[in-house]
């Protein structure tokens, strides 16, 4: 079974979005009255955890998902990678149902079931015919509150997490360039941090740090409940009372603040690896919906990834990949919805015979000609039309709209900007979207990570090889 | 797109009461097979043309399927590639193309608002119809193939899976990857793939599948726009058999990773066989069913010794791949091999229990609704019913024959069709830099 991470960090630039904060219900408050807007109803329990439901009838199924707002970017220095640890522990069992209970019963329901670690949350769900939502329930809001954690599994699991982290990191050219880039691009952050965590600080977890990081955050307070299917809300918010209900709230501390400070200066690095292609990745620090102090900037970066990269005619496919055949492969990726300042990506593949030093010189000059030049009215009038479609084709999945909901509420954005996210798109002017270019794309805010391949045998290092000749293709 | 994926092995029926979408059928007047299934949900529809046009066509020019499939898409009639984007984008249309083995596929999604849908479907018309195959376009995406070859020598995943494919099928058609080789990639002319696609894009050999707020009229009519232009040309002759593997063979390719990568099969399972219900239910107990499968508890959740632990069949036009697999770091590969072949060996012997079957019922049956819950789930499923020509209640009868399977067919089945003394077993990795 796949334990995602960064499930929304995959190019879904033009898919999500969205706006201003809105503060949890206080824990301890009474049920609230119901608040419909769309078809999406809302509740929130005694306890404060808030409820989310979608009714989608296009099939009798349903889809529940449990979000908790925490992930990696909660943790600190030394125990990095603990809230994937514990999301693999949620599976190995409550004094009521031991190790392999949870999934064996959600598959003798026809079910499946999964969960996804995150920067910003940690969400477990389940998919089902509709009359066995109830089921998903009494199990998620058990092991809410009572997980063994029993030391034997825990060392076993261990292991299995370290297997993931070689499968995904270590073994992964890429990814590995990926996780240093990271490093080098944030200094305080937590999002200088990889997700599955760094491999020291995995090996000296203990199942005690484990505990307490439960303890700190598995609490219906700081949880959120997404249910998107054939159901009727009402039975939902009844059977969701008296499975959840009866669980008492915590005092939750939340995490402290850790702003980036300024970047003084581009910084460079290079990544030796076993691997047979080069890569590049550079990122400028931009900021998002939670920290912009204008709400239109984020939308402006958002349609900008979008000139360059959204679809087969935006610029860098068309003139990078087939006009100047600079790049096999090239994109440019942001997440307004990211709940600390995050980075405006730009990653790519040299095409045969460039090198990476070539195509980041194409990409500075996409990224200078957008200062000084306004994007056309044809490009934004393809954007809006790919936003309006988009909209209409994310609800052929359940999932991605129980997704949606999550995501932006995990970490205090209205779930409401999601559907007002075409209008604000279609706002954005070229003037502001050469403001934005202008104001965040500047180099001493830049960070460039190179990966240089190394022979896939381990064995000779590279011999020196003349300028622009090292990241060649043989 | 493949369709001997994965997922579309997870197919069940539940025996509640569920409409089954009646799926409709008819063939252009110029021989193509159409499958079509009304959803008026939503404002959008999805269509897929499928060709029998994968790389097990590719005969002596290995690569010509897939670089067909990806340079068609990059000029039509008088339209360049930029030109084809364009057009898709500026409607919100999402189009491509892709080959696997079997398959060559084009599909498009897209709003059905008729100014939008019609460009659309009028572009992708175009290319099936008046592919030019520009010089250009087809030196820059033989470029990127050679890049994707290079760049499968640093995915062990992809390293493992290449040899598996060649020890398993030798000579035959499904052998080589369909990328192809460097050398042969290189050698591909524009001469070979036009006359790749006048051989295979043709409508007898093609199979439309539609989904979306469209009348069957309509329907009618946007399988007739798509491939009414196409000459009716022949079906794709048969494939060959896939002879039985003659010998257990072990094949190591060192690598430097941290991971070594295990896969381990034989070529068993094609569409429409006989065993297939069986063999799929009983491979559901064994390794097809996540954690709950008898191979991911002795793996993984026993013994911790890799984060992946399956066994799937991929059933194809011909043989496809039983394939059991895992990666564990190089120190533990060997103990996770032998606990994957005794784990493999016990089930062979022993079958599994009246439990395990009725659990691996309810798990298929129950979660059938499931996979049939999108417009894009169930195009896929209409695609490989037209183009395996499985019959039209594919979908309605499953979870009954899924619920016929009695043990006793299992172990009947899986002693027949698997046998581990007949294995390939490829390992990648084992030199840590």
């Amino acid at each position: 079974m796949k334990r995602l991470t960064g499930i929304l960090a995959a190019g879904t630039a033009l898919l999500l979005s969205a706006c201003a904060g809105n503060p949890a219900a206080a824990p301890g408050a009474a049920m609230s009255p119901e608040v419909t807007s769309g078809a999406v109803h809302e509740r929130t329990l005694g306890n404060g955890l808030r409820i989310f439901v979608k009714e989608d009838h296009r099939a009798p199924v349903v889809v529940s998902q449990l979000w908790y707002k925490v992930g990696a970017s909660y943790e600190h220095d030394g125990i990095t990678g603990i809230s994937h640890v514990l999301e693999h522990m949620m599976f190995q069992g409550t004094p009521k149902y031991p190790a392999g209970r949870f999934s064996r019963i959600i598959a003798d329901q026809g079910g499946s079931e999964n969960a996804f670690t995150a920067y910003d949350y940690t969400a477990y769900f389940q998919q089902l015919e509709k009359s066995r939502l109830p089921v998903a329930f009494r199990l998620e809001a058990d092991r809410m509150h009572n997980l063994s954690l029993p030391p034997k599994n825990y060392a076993k699991e261990l292991k299995v997490v370290m297997e993931e982290r070689y499968m995904r990191t270590d073994d992964n050219p890429q990814a590995l360039t990926n996780e240093q880039f990271d490093a080098a691009a944030f200094q305080l952050s937590p999002y200088h941090n990889p997700i599955i965590g760094w491999k020291n600080d995995i090996e000296h977890l203990t199942v005690h740090d484990v505990r307490n990081w439960y303890q700190s955050w598995y609490a219906p307070n700081n949880a959120i409940l997404v249910v998107v299917g054939d159901v009727d809300p009402n039975r939902v918010f009844a059977e969701a009372e008296r499975y959840f209900g009866p669980i008492k709230p915590s005092a939750v501390t939340p995490p402290k603040p850790r702003v980036e400070p300024v970047q003084l200066g581009e910084r460079s690095i290079v990544v030796k690896a076993p691997a047979q292609v080069p890569y590049l990745i550079m990122g400028y620090k931009v900021p998002v919906l939670k920290t912009a102090r204008e709400q239109w900037k984020p939308y402006a970066l958002d349609v900008l990834a979008a000139v360059l990269d959204g679809g087969d005619s935006a610029r860098f496919p068309s003139e990078l990949v087939r006009g100047r055949q600079i790049a096999t492969d090239v994109s440019a990726s942001y997440d307004m919805t990211s709940r600390l300042a995050d980075l405006f990506t730009f990653s790519g593949t040299p095409a045969k015979g460039r090198t990476v030093q070539q195509l980041e010189q194409a990409i500075r000059v996409q990224i200078d000609r957008l200062k000084r030049k306004p994007v056309s009215a044809a490009e934004l009038a393809r954007i809006k039309a790919q936003v309006t479609a988009a909209k209409i084709y994310q609800q052929d999945s359940m999932f991605y709209q129980a997704m949606q909901i999550g995501a932006l509420e995990a970490v205090g954005l209205d779930w409401h900007i999601a559907d007002t996210y075409p209008q604000r798109i279609a706002a954005v002017t070229p003037a502001q979207v050469m403001a934005v270019a202008k104001e965040y794309f500047v180099d001493d805010h830049l960070t460039v990570a190179v990966l240089k391949p190394q022979p896939l045998d381990g064995k000779a290092p590279h011999m020196a090889m003349p300028e622009g000749g090292a990241n060649a293709i043989r | 797109m493949r369709f001997a994926s994965v997922f579309l092995l997870l197919l069940g029926w539940s025996g509640l009461a569920l409409a089954v979408p009646q799926i409709q059928h008819w063939q252009t007047v110029n021989g193509a097979q159409v499958y079509f299934v009304p959803a008026h949900q939503l404002p959008m529809v999805d269509v897929r043309v499928v060709f029998d046009a994968g790389s097990a066509r590719d005969g002596r020019h290995q690569g010509v399927a897939e670089l067909t499939s990806d340079v068609m898409t990059e000029g039509a009639g008088k339209l360049d590639a930029d030109t084809i984007a364009a057009r898709f984008d500026a409607v919100g249309a999402n189009f491509g193309s892709d080959a696997g083995r079997d398959s060559a596929v084009l599909s498009l999604r897209s709003l059905t608002d008729p100014q939008l849908l019609r460009p659309a479907l009028h572009t992708m018309a175009l290319i099936l119809r008046d592919p030019t195959f520009p010089a250009r376009a087809l030196a820059r995406e033989r470029n990127r193939t050679l890049i994707a070859l290079q760049a499968e020598k640093q995915n062990p995943g992809a390293v493992a899976e290449k040899a598996f494919f060649k020890a398993l099928y030798g000579d035959h058609p499904y052998a080589h990857s369909p990328l192809g080789t460097p050398r042969s990639v290189r050698q591909l002319s524009r001469d070979d793939l036009r006359a790749f696609y006048r051989r295979y894009y043709v409508s007898r050999n093609a199979v439309v599948a539609i989904v979306g707020d469209l009348s069957r009229v309509q329907a009618e009519q946007m399988a007739q726009t798509l491939v009414g232009g196409l000459p009716a040309g022949r079906p794709a002759a048969a494939l060959p058999p896939v002879p039985a593997l003659p010998r257990a063979r072990d094949i190591h390719l060192p690598q430097a990773t941290a991971q070594t990568q295990v896969l381990m099969g034989e070529p068993v399972l094609r569409r429409g066989d006989p065993d297939y219900f069986a063999l799929y239910v009983g491979n559901h107990i064994l390794g097809g069913s996540g954690m709950v499968s008898r191979i991911a508890q002795e793996v993984r959740e026993k013994r911790g010794l890799a984060y992946s632990a399956y066994s799937f069949f991929i059933p194809m036009r011909r043989a496809g791949p039983y394939q059991l697999g895992l990666q564990s770091k190089n120190s533990s590969a060997d103990e996770a091999l032998q606990v994957l072949r005794a784990t493999l060996k016990r089930f062979l012997a022993d079958g599994p229990s009246a439990k395990e079957l009725k659990e691996a019922k309810e798990n298929i049956t129950g979660g059938f609704p499931l996979n049939i819950d999108s417009n894009s789930k169930l195009v896929g499923y209409l695609a490989m019913i037209g183009f395996y020509r499985l019959p039209l209640d594919y979908l309605g009868r499953f979870n009954s024959r899924v619920e016929a399977v009695t043990l006793a067919q299992i172990r009947d089945a899986f002693h027949r069709r698997v046998d581990p003394d007949r294995m390939v077993t490829v390992t990648v990795g084992g030199s840590a830099p």
